[in-house]
């Protein structure tokens, strides 16, 4: 989708955002990127999203005053922006007014600097590997304007002395990561969670800037390693839309088959780590025993098994091999009496039930307001998949059905992605008969060139949805590259899940959610 | 059938009157025999323990488990051991250093303590007591405090958790452990353990056959309260490892941590050899009432008998944890205090009027 950005005066800018949650319905914001618009100021584009309509529309805010950049917050609208401002701040230091939270998400607080302005000094003597640990601040600063219109900042403490405080992770079995859960608890229930990310964070938009189109799709399978395929393909889906490139039918077989079988993988794992969070070691080895031969499928075509490297702009690296479609098929048979096995040993448990049902409740209106897409999502009652929202290759022609519960907990949030895995195998059925002939790469000019202007696509990914947003000068490497993490919007939510229940249910609820830290860290 | 007092006598009789040393030095020189005979069959038996533990884990989640150190991978367990050994034990900051150092021994000491009464064959138990069963109760639980002190001392904000887990949930649970224990005591009118023994000597005389109804309910009670009081999962909630990466023993290494390893796996033994004693009989064979059949039933010697009872139990403990997932602290306190021992109270009401009316199987 090309952006064509709205724009409001500052002064009128949280009204007129309200106005359009409220009266518009754009309640999902999907995502805010924070840029350098070089003369014109540092700014924000909020990307919005009409969850009735499915309409998308993009608001454009900027700061005038490099040294001095403030916007006011939208947290108040949507509780997405809670995490999404301190992203923005923490790369471009703009500062929003009136958010509760205003500190570094990703760096660490004594870096200098913000890396992703356009004048940022990468002279490696401004910021030393540091040999000490990080100087956390245990406060956190609140900015408002006074009478004059000048920025005054409130100090305000996270804890309180009697808090009791327990960090789990950055290394813990069960963050599936290196993501830093820093738990209040009260005995053993929980009163406050403060995600701290960063740990595995690359800078892969700022090295992007610097970066060759074709140079940075190394990245996307990166990020995400369950949603290596969705995540390229968001990628090149942006990049192909920018240049206009018209692809063969083979193309968007090969692509939508690839993409249901990483989701078959990516929930394959999900099913594992469940397991695995709860204690159930031989329900989590069966998962894993399955998820090998998916693996293998992937691997004959594309060489690699985590870290795939198969799309590229203007089609694959590869054609498929020989024996794909044998053993696509052989998959899909194997697959299907799993299905029942995976019922029998863990679904059906009544453990599992007691763990799973009523514990990390998500409502719909918050599960949107946080933007939490995917499964958990859709747990909720909320159908926002985006192969059936806004369609891409081959998703309005197969035959799927939107997986879509209610309850928004644990339990069901589970429930989506056993479902999905069927319907995966579904669509894998349907095409993988038909897969026409042609190529599988149209030929491009060596030299990648993106026409100007700012684009946002974005592809189902294993846990939600995964865009791109592109802004191109007409040059060889992106203006500014930012990806939508699947992940960021469930850490933001977790507080809102947890608070109050037992540390036990952290985990249930860490692995339902099912989030890959190197997707939200970047 | 085997009776060991030939072995007990003939060696007391050989200090005493071959070598005719006096009463004191031979019981002296008996009493370390004997000792080191049980920590040594505790060592053996854990090691066993471990290596079957891999096993059948790994054939239940269609692996092959250790197959490189020795044919079928049997001296993988010793390779563990000693790398456990030659492990350096440095202490933690901040630690109670005293609490610290002696928490794994009141945890072997509790276990090694209950290990002690377990009646190998007829005439070789090795502590025997009129109170037997309680005990053994008693002795078992000196654990929860070890377990409690290790997760306390090691300065560890996991381990308070995992200790506070592990301490309500073992003093929890003994109490419908005890409630079985006694509902076998009112069957068989006796609380030692050789005495419990030869009441089963009957035709169908385990308990669990004589008293039918009762017996079966506290039996089935009896393993899932044991399998908690011995912290195996889906009750592994003091070390879940997903939550609280190990739990009480996070800051132990070397034997330190060893000792909670070699405990945890012989009080499985240990729940899984008072269960097969009380309720299934110990060393005692099968008897059906047909003369030639417990006869050749006679002929088995005891130990086996009550190995493979004991085996088999541990068998079936190892089943239940490698298929469940891990249960909630509140869940399993309410599973107890809601469910189990209320069940035990009224099966203990059930099983007194069994026994004063004489319903079970003479």
């Amino acid at each position: 989708m090309k952006l064509n950005n709205l724009e409001f005066n500052l002064n009128d800018f949280a009204s007129e955002m309200a106005k359009l949650k409220n009266e518009k319905h754009f309640d999902f914001l999907v995502t805010i990127v924070g840029e350098d618009f070089g003369e014109d100021g540092l700014g924000c584009i909020y990307i919005l999203e009409n969850t009735q309509s499915h309409e998308r529309t993009s608001v454009k805010a900027v700061a005038k005053d490099r040294d001095n950049a403030y916007l006011p917050t939208v947290c108040n609208l949507w509780k997405a922006a809670e995490l999404l401002e301190r992203e923005v701040y923490d790369f471009l230091g703009i500062k929003f007014l009136g958010h509760p939270d205003m500190r570094r998400l990703y760096l660490r607080s004594d870096f200098q600097g913000y890396p992703l302005r356009k004048d940022f000094d990468m002279d490696p003597e401004k910021n030393k590997a540091p040999m000490f640990d990080d100087p956390e601040p245990d406060y956190t600063m609140q900015y408002s304007l006074d009478n004059e219109g000048k920025l005054v900042a409130k100090k305000k403490a996270l804890f309180t002395d009697d808090d009791y405080v327990v960090n789990i992770g950055p290394q813990h079995p069960a963050t599936h990561g290196v993501l830093r859960l820093q738990t209040i608890l009260d005995g053993e229930t929980i009163k406050k969670i403060y995600p701290h990310c960063g740990y595995i964070h690359r800078g892969i938009e700022k090295i992007a800037e610097s970066y060759t189109y074709p140079q940075s799709l190394a990245f996307t399978d990166r990020m995400d390693y369950l949603s290596a395929m969705m995540n390229r393909h968001a990628l090149v889906g942006v990049i192909e839309e920018a240049m206009g490139i018209e692809l063969t039918d083979r193309i968007h077989y090969i692509r939508t088959i690839m993409d249901e079988l990483q989701r078959l993988d990516s929930h394959l794992l999900f099913y594992s780590c469940c397991a695995q969070d709860l204690g159930a070691l031989t329900a989590f080895i069966y998962g894993m025993r399955d998820r090998e031969q998916v693996l293998n499928v992937m691997q004959e075509t594309t060489g690699g098994r985590l870290i795939q490297n198969y799309y590229r702009i203007g089609g694959c690296q590869d054609d498929i091999d020989v024996n794909f479609v044998d053993n696509v098929k052989k998959l899909c048979a194997y697959m299907k009496p799993m299905f029942k096995e995976y019922r029998d040993i863990f679904t059906g448990n009544l453990i599992l039930h007691n763990r799973f049902k009523g514990v990390g409740n998500l409502s719909r209106e918050n599960a949107i307001s946080y933007g939490c897409t995917g499964g958990t999502g859709r747990a909720t009652g909320w159908h926002n998949d985006v192969r059936k929202n806004h369609p891409y290759d081959m998703y309005d022609k197969v035959d799927f059905k939107e997986i879509i519960y209610n309850n928004g907990d644990s339990f069901d949030r589970y429930m989506v992605r056993m479902d999905e895995m069927e319907q995966s195998v579904h669509i894998l059925e349907q095409l993988i008969d038909n897969i026409p002939a042609g190529d599988f790469y149209v030929k491009q000019k060596p030299i990648i060139r993106v026409p100007e202007g700012q684009w946002y696509y974005s592809c189902e990914g294993s846990r939600g949805e995964i865009g791109v947003y592109l802004d191109s000068k007409g040059d060889k490497s992106p203006y500014r590259l930012k990806f939508r993490p699947m992940g960021l919007p469930l850490v933001s939510a977790m507080d809102e899940m947890l608070r109050g229940e037992k540390i036990a249910d952290l985990i249930a609820v860490g692995a339902s959610l099912d989030y890959v830290i190197p997707d939200i860290d970047r | 059938m085997f009776d060991f007092q030939i072995v007990t006598t003939w060696f007391d009789s050989l200090l005493r009157d071959t070598l005719g040393l006096g009463s004191l030095w031979s019981i002296i020189i008996e009493c370390v025999i004997v000792g080191l005979i049980i920590l040594t069959a505790y060592a053996l038996l854990a090691i066993a323990l471990i290596f079957m533990e891999r096993k059948v884990c790994a054939y239940f989640q269609c692996r092959l488990g250790p197959m490189r150190v020795g044919p079928w991978g049997i001296f993988q367990v010793f390779a563990d051991v000693v790398k456990m050994l030659i492990k350096e034990i440095f202490a933690v900051d901040k630690a109670d250093k005293l609490l610290y150092a002696i928490a794994p021994f009141l945890v072997l000491i509790g276990s090694v303590g209950a290990f002690s009464f377990m009646p190998w064959n007829k005439n070789a138990g090795i502590l025997d007591f009129n109170v037997g069963v309680f005990l053994i109760t008693a002795i078992s639980s000196i654990g929860v405090i070890g377990i409690f002190m290790a997760g306390w001392s090691s300065n560890n904000k996991f381990g308070v958790v995992s200790a506070m887990r592990g301490a309500v949930q073992m003093i929890s649970y003994e109490m419908s452990l005890g409630l079985c224990l006694i509902a076998a005591v009112a069957l068989t009118g006796t609380m030692s353990v050789s005495g419990i023994i030869d009441a089963q000597s009957g035709p169908f005389g385990w308990l669990i056959f004589k008293g039918h109804i009762p017996a079966i309910i506290a039996f089935v009670v009896f393993l899932i309260a044991g399998n908690a009081e011995a912290n195996r999962g889906p009750f592994d909630l003091a070390e879940a490892e997903s939550e609280l990466t190990a739990g009480y023993h996070t800051e132990y290494s070397g034997m330190g941590f060893g000792f909670f390893y070699l405990a945890e796996y012989l009080n499985m033994f240990i729940v899984a050899g008072i269960a097969a004693t009380v309720f299934l009989g110990g060393w005692m064979p099968i008897h059906i009432g047909v003369a030639g059949f417990d006869q050749v039933m006679d002929y088995i010697p005891g130990f086996v008998w009550f190995l493979g009872k004991t085996f088999a139990l541990v068998w079936v403990l190892l089943w239940i944890k490698w298929t469940y997932p891990r249960l909630r602290i509140d869940q399993i306190l309410k599973l107890e205090w809601k469910y189990l021992m209320p069940l035990s109270l009224l099966n203990l009401v059930l099983m007194t009027i069994v026994v004063a009316c004489g319903w079970y199987i003479k």
